[in-house]
């Protein structure tokens, strides 16, 4: 494989999960629990969908076909988009919309870290700028995981069901192909392995603090590296694309 | 559901040019660490601060609005206390 068209499909996966994340967390506006967590999320959302534009951007480039942003997050078909099951699945309450973003969160941050020292320029300083909003997120959903675990036996029992429901989501962020390998090969991005021990590390830590436990089920799902996505992605992308399917190439 | 609400707190900002904390608002949290990242999000979010306080709006001690009269009102009447009550006499020099 080309190594350009490796990268567009490296650059391009990372800019689907914020994007189809940004979307999940902006369906909170104007339905937070608090005022205060609903600007938080969507604070979040809004970093992500900043996050989504600069990977765009840089995907569009090492593209090279002429399309911008826009037309790579709005004008896609379902297949097309390359994002984890994980983000994409919906809402639930509080508990699974935060132990969803932890898992996330967890998993970015020493991804963003290690592309910091990428040779690939553009993405070592796109990660520069978001290892920062991505450090905040964690932070924020951390606190949230052990006030919850932590807290009343309703709060803990969401929060355990939420983890059971979404561990088998979680495996599919550590996926690596053929695009992988023959980026790790040539030195372009970090390897998976240590980002998953990271993860480990975190997730470990904060479940055990906040009284909650991994589930010993080890059942796995995965496809949306490559196209294949729950049932939830279509109504969820008609949300997203209606607008600029409705009107191309609309802005304001 | 519970209907226990959560403390309010009252956040105080430091601007990037202002040496002293402001009051801006008020909000919700459940503890001191929550509050500060809610005002963060709430009152931070066009870079208006490099530093946040929070303080549980219950051990603010305030003044009662009945007792302003004693409170304050006395001092309407005494103008020798600002300085400019006082002439300089011509021949002071340094002022």
């Amino acid at each position: 494989m080309m190594e350009q068209s490796a990268l567009f499909e490296y650059v391009l996966r990372m800019s689907d999960d914020s994007l189809i994340l940004a979307q999940r967390l902006g369906e909170w506006c104007g339905h937070g629990p608090i005022l205060e967590e609903d600007i938080a999320l969507t604070n979040i959302s809004l970093d992500l969908i900043g996050q989504a534009i600069s990977l765009y951007d840089l995907a569009a480039d090492l593209e090279g076909k002429g399309r911008n942003h826009d037309q790579l997050a709005y004008m896609r078909y379902e297949q097309e988009y390359k994002n984890v099951l994980l983000v994409e699945q919906p809402n639930g309450d509080f508990a699974m919309t935060m132990l969803r973003q932890f898992f996330f969160d967890a998993f970015r941050l020493p991804l963003y870290e290690a592309l910091m020292q990428s040779p690939v320029e553009q993405l070592a300083a796109i990660a520069a700028k978001s290892v920062k909003e991505t450090r905040y997120h964690l932070k924020h959903s951390s606190e949230w995981v052990i006030r919850m675990g932590d807290g009343t036996d309703e709060s803990h029992k969401r929060a355990q069901d939420a983890i059971d429901h979404l561990w088998r989501y979680t495996h599919e962020l550590f996926y690596v192909d053929a695009i992988d390998h023959a980026l790790l090969a040539d030195g372009k991005i970090p390897n998976m392995e240590t980002i998953q021990a990271k993860w480990m590390t975190t997730v470990t830590s904060i479940l055990q603090e906040a009284t909650l436990e991994i589930p010993k089920n080890n059942w796995k799902f995965e496809g949306g590296r490559e196209g294949r996505h729950s049932e939830h992605m279509g109504y969820l992308l008609a949300d997203l694309q209606y607008m600029q399917r409705a009107y191309p190439n609309m802005e304001w | 559901m519970s209907t226990i609400e959560w403390p309010l707190w009252e956040v105080f900002i430091r601007s990037k040019q202002g040496l002293n904390h402001k009051h801006v608002g008020s909000l919700r949290a459940p503890d001191a660490t929550l509050a500060l990242e809610n005002a963060r999000d709430v009152y931070t979010r066009r870079s208006e601060g490099i530093s946040i306080w929070v303080v549980e709006s219950a051990h603010i001690h305030a003044t009662d609005i009945d007792d302003a009269a004693s409170f304050f009102e006395p001092s309407d009447t005494k103008i020798y206390r600002h300085p400019t009550f006082y002439e300089v006499p011509d021949g002071v020099k340094h002022m």
